[in-house]
């Protein structure tokens, strides 16, 4: 059987409400009143699309072993890197393989189910399997635009194979057009659309409904066969026009997350399609469409498995988790859109050597530490002769995964001197629970929250960007858990 | 057998700047202020000095690398220069040299000098010192030296159950006392009295350490000339000497960072040194035999917390002492007489041969009344190098002959 295996997602804890956007921008374009309903999820300043899909990829993989992950790929139109494999970077956080196929998609807003098919295609051809597939997007709308208003940031992940499927690929549908409702030019920052009228008209309203029918004629089943219908479509009127055309029913929608998240671009589709799945049940068929420069539909058929795979954050435990960003002035700053002063300590140069990141890359980008062969004690980062007082010596080391960890704090601080986009910087003197220790920056909390002893979970972050030279250099961080978290 | 550092140097004479924003001085200036004392206080002309050692921490924008500039700067002719550095304990580190470079028969008499120029980066507190190398901005915290001190004070806290608002307390009696010492001596950087009050109300640097907690970010040399008792004799006849009694160094393990067994409430180095350092210089009791205390108070839960690991205070009680006085000017344990890094300043450096400079001037009793410790003869000056969890102790023992 070939499938989606296993499911994870991801959302940022910060939140920015549409309405301090629109009290902020609205005096510019007042039609932005019009969207100032809900919320939209923000990366935090140490997150973009890699560091999200990463964490959506770490919950995905939950309880499966990583040696078995054969293919990477990764899907965004708003990836860090243009040159330097983005999906290579999620692969070594991710602790995976170095045989491993590794892919980037991108370019259009279907790229999303586009890697999903891929891996599907992969999988079925027999010669790579299984493949986890991770989308998400942290796109960029002026401020003052209906995009701002509208773009959230999050990520997904699906785990495709061919054993323990919980959702069974049954078919698909696709469609190529060069149908520019909005671009982004190689060197653009934000993104472009056209008259919306003619986007609702002549895309939505259009493109979907052909794609589905395709699906239908191409696997003999009517509509009213499925459980689910899901499709991006942030216009709220046309949803509705589009459920009426398409004759989808109440219960066959999948809420959007257009009030809670905002469009996600590559990964909304997906995002809908895990969310749907904390729900489904086995025998119940769901399709999934994406938009942008033509549609992809996927149909799936949930197994009896999907009940082994209750319980993990997903897209629901994220919903639950949030901050609001207190000012519209910390998300300018931390998307670049307006320069910050953040103090001359922060104009030291801090340039990557890449032989060195080369050199100690299990360290940096998986967390990678080494365990004592003689004593067994495990340590972080990587020690040639072994840090406890009562061995000292000088054996063999063996890996040993850090990210996958917990520990709790032995010591904290909020920094108000170091250079920080969300002073004081957090940070403080991690001990995992199953040995050794290592001080590390925190991130999504507060000063307040923090006490010794609270469990962190480690997450994968941006350490820091050198706008000389356009490097976005990664590291883990300690997120302390949230109450109720697991 | 080894037998130790203890009566076997003199210092025969010691100089120190004017601590401070020295907008005035570049780092060669400061060498030849701090030299020039130092040189006309031991009594001897430049030619006697046979080796000389250099401390300075920040090389690439003080006076760049190698013990060189200071041999150009002062001219020493052709002698052999040699340079320290090992963080805050630098100046000890040069101390130590020259006094081993004598005590091992290699030469007569020696020279140690200090010196930082800080006040030329642009901001406040030190700069990235790359503590773990390049690594260190690679998968280091984006910390600062408070923000690095300050988690002494959540685990103390957590540890020992004392809550936040009584350990502020504590260290505000703490830099109030320095601000005190420091107010009344002309050479100090910060020279202004403060009250608990202000310094508990003063803006938040790195939770829970506030403006005052921590200490001056400064520009000064200290120099000392060392030699051998018998040679002391010979230059100053009848004259009052002050003796190396110990010299001690500890470096972390790496387990305070990396393993397990550290209570992140103390510093297991400065433990560790103040023990050797002891029993190198014969004392039995700390609290009772030592009569002044030069801490490493960069922060005020520095010095807090190394009342415990000097062993004057009990593990857990450093508290009761502070509130109780014992440290203070007219207490028991007189400690940071000069006004100490808070207010004397720290050019890092400089510090440990500055901190050995306030026992020297109180041993033999060259100090104005108000602020001189009443029979001091035995003084203790404790530098602490690095993080509390990746640190370099030194401590020097000086006394009376």
């Amino acid at each position: 059987m070939l499938g989606i295996c296993s499911y994870g997602g991801y959302i940022p804890w910060y939140r920015l409400k549409r309405k301090d956007i629109s009290e902020a921008m609205g005096w510019i374009n007042p039609a932005v009143i019009t969207q100032a309903k809900g919320e939209k999820a923000i990366a935090n300043f140490d997150e973009d699309t890699i560091t999200m899909a990463v964490a959506a990829g770490i919950d995905c993989l939950e309880g499966i072993e990583r040696y078995r992950i054969q293919g990477v790929y990764f899907a965004s139109t708003s990836p860090p890197y243009k040159e330097r494999l983005n999906a290579g970077i999620i692969s070594a956080a991710l602790a995976l393989n170095d045989p491993i196929r590794a892919a980037d998609f991108g370019g259009a807003l279907k790229a999303g189910t586009t890697a999903l098919l891929s891996a599907l295609e992969g999988v079925e051809s027999k010669r790579i399997n299984p493949i986890i597939v991770s989308s998400s997007d942290c796109r960029l709308g002026k401020p003052g635009s209906i995009q701002e208003m509208i773009f959230g940031d999050a990520a997904v992940a699906l785990l495709v194979g061919d054993q323990d499927v919980i959702a069974e690929f049954k078919g698909s549908y696709s469609t190529t057009y060069d149908f520019v409702d909005h671009y982004r030019g190689g060197f653009a920052k934000y993104d472009r659309q056209w008259e919306d009228r003619w986007v609702r008209d002549m895309g939505y309203e259009t493109l979907i409904p052909e794609v589905v029918k395709g699906l239908l004629e191409k696997s003999q089943l009517k509509i009213s066969d499925f459980s689910k219908i899901i499709y991006p479509c942030h216009y709220e009127a046309e949803r509705k026009k589009l459920n009426k055309i398409l004759n989808i029913s109440p219960k066959m929608e999948q809420n959007n997350l257009l009030a809670e998240i905002g469009d996600v671009g590559t990964a909304h589709p997906l995002i809908m399609l895990v969310n749907a799945l904390e729900e489904a049940k086995p025998g119940d068929k769901i399709m999934v469409v994406s938009f942008g420069n033509g549609c992809d539909a996927l149909y799936f058929e949930i197994t009896g498995n999907i009940e082994n795979k209750r319980g993990k954050k997903g897209i629901s435990e994220y919903l639950a988790q949030k901050k609001y960003l207190d000012k519209y002035g910390k998300y300018l700053i931390w998307r670049e859109i307006m320069p910050g002063e953040l103090g001359l300590r922060s104009e030291v140069d801090q340039w990557p050597r890449w032989s060195l990141n080369w050199r100690k890359r299990k360290a940096i980008l998986g967390l990678w530490g080494s365990k004592c062969k003689t004593c067994g004690t495990v340590q972080y980062p990587p020690q040639n002769i072994c840090v406890n007082p009562d061995c000292r010596g000088d054996s063999e080391m063996e890996d040993f995964l850090f990210s996958d960890k917990k520990g709790h704090i032995v010591s904290y601080t909020g920094d108000n001197l170091a250079a920080s986009y969300h002073p004081p910087a957090i940070y403080g003197s991690v001990e995992f629970n199953m040995g050794g220790r290592f001080m590390f920056d925190f991130t999504d909390c507060d000063l307040d929250m923090l006490s010794v002893g609270m469990p962190v979970t480690m997450s994968f972050r941006r350490k820091y960007y050198d706008p000389k030279r356009d490097v976005v250099n990664y590291f883990w961080k300690a997120r302390p858990m949230k109450r109720g978290e697991r | 057998m080894s037998t130790g550092i203890n009566n076997k140097i003199v210092i025969i004479g010691m100089g120190c700047t004017k601590f401070g924003e020295r907008w005035d001085a570049s780092g060669e200036d400061l060498i030849v202020e701090a030299f020039r004392e130092c040189l006309a206080d031991a009594g001897i002309e430049k030619k006697d000095i046979q080796t000389a050692y250099l401390g300075t921490h920040y090389d690439e924008m003080n006076l760049g690398k190698s013990a060189i500039p200071m041999a150009v700067i002062l001219k020493l002719p052709f002698i052999p220069v040699t340079r320290t550095e090992n963080f805050c304990a630098t100046a000890t580190e040069a101390f130590r040299g020259a006094c081993y470079a004598v005590a091992s028969g290699a030469y007569d008499i020696a020279l140690a000098l200090g010196v930082e120029k800080l006040k030329d980066t642009g901001f406040s507190g030190l700069p990235n010192a790359g503590t773990y190398g390049i690594m260190d901005f690679a998968i280091g915290a984006n910390w600062t030296a408070p923000g690095q001190f300050a988690q002494l004070a959540t685990a103390y806290s957590a540890k020992y159950g004392l809550p936040m608002h009584k350990i502020k307390q504590a260290l505000a009696h703490i830099s109030a006392k320095s601000h005190k010492n420091g107010a009344m001596n002309p050479r100090a950087h910060l020279r202004q009295v403060v009250t608990e009050e202000q310094i508990i109300a003063a803006p938040m640097i790195a939770y829970p350490l506030g403006l005052f907690d921590c200490c001056g970010v400064s520009d000064g040399a200290a120099a000392a000339i060392v030699t051998t008792p018998e040679i002391a004799k010979s230059i100053k006849r009848n004259k009052d000497f002050v003796m190396v009694k110990s010299l001690q160094i500890a470096c972390t393990s790496g387990e305070e960072s990396l393993y397990t067994n550290w209570d992140g409430a103390h510093i297991e180095t400065a433990t560790r040194a103040s023990l050797k350092a002891y029993e190198e210089a014969g004392v039995k009791n700390p609290r009772k035999e030592i009569s002044l205390i030069e801490i490493h108070d960069c922060f005020s839960i520095t010095e807090f917390v190394s009342y415990e690991d000097l062993h004057m205070s009990e593990r857990g009680k450093a508290y009761y002492d502070v509130m109780d006085g014992f440290y203070d000017l007219d207490g028991e344990l007189p400690c940071q007489v000069d006004g100490g890094l808070k207010c004397f300043g720290h050019p890092i450096g400089a510090s440990g041969l500055r901190m050995i400079y306030a026992l020297y001037e109180q041993i033999l009793e060259r100090v104005p009344k108000e602020r001189r410790v009443k029979n001091a003869h035995l003084g203790l000056a404790h530098n602490l190098g690095g993080l509390p969890n990746y640190s370099v102790a030194s401590i020097a023992i000086i006394g009376r002959d």
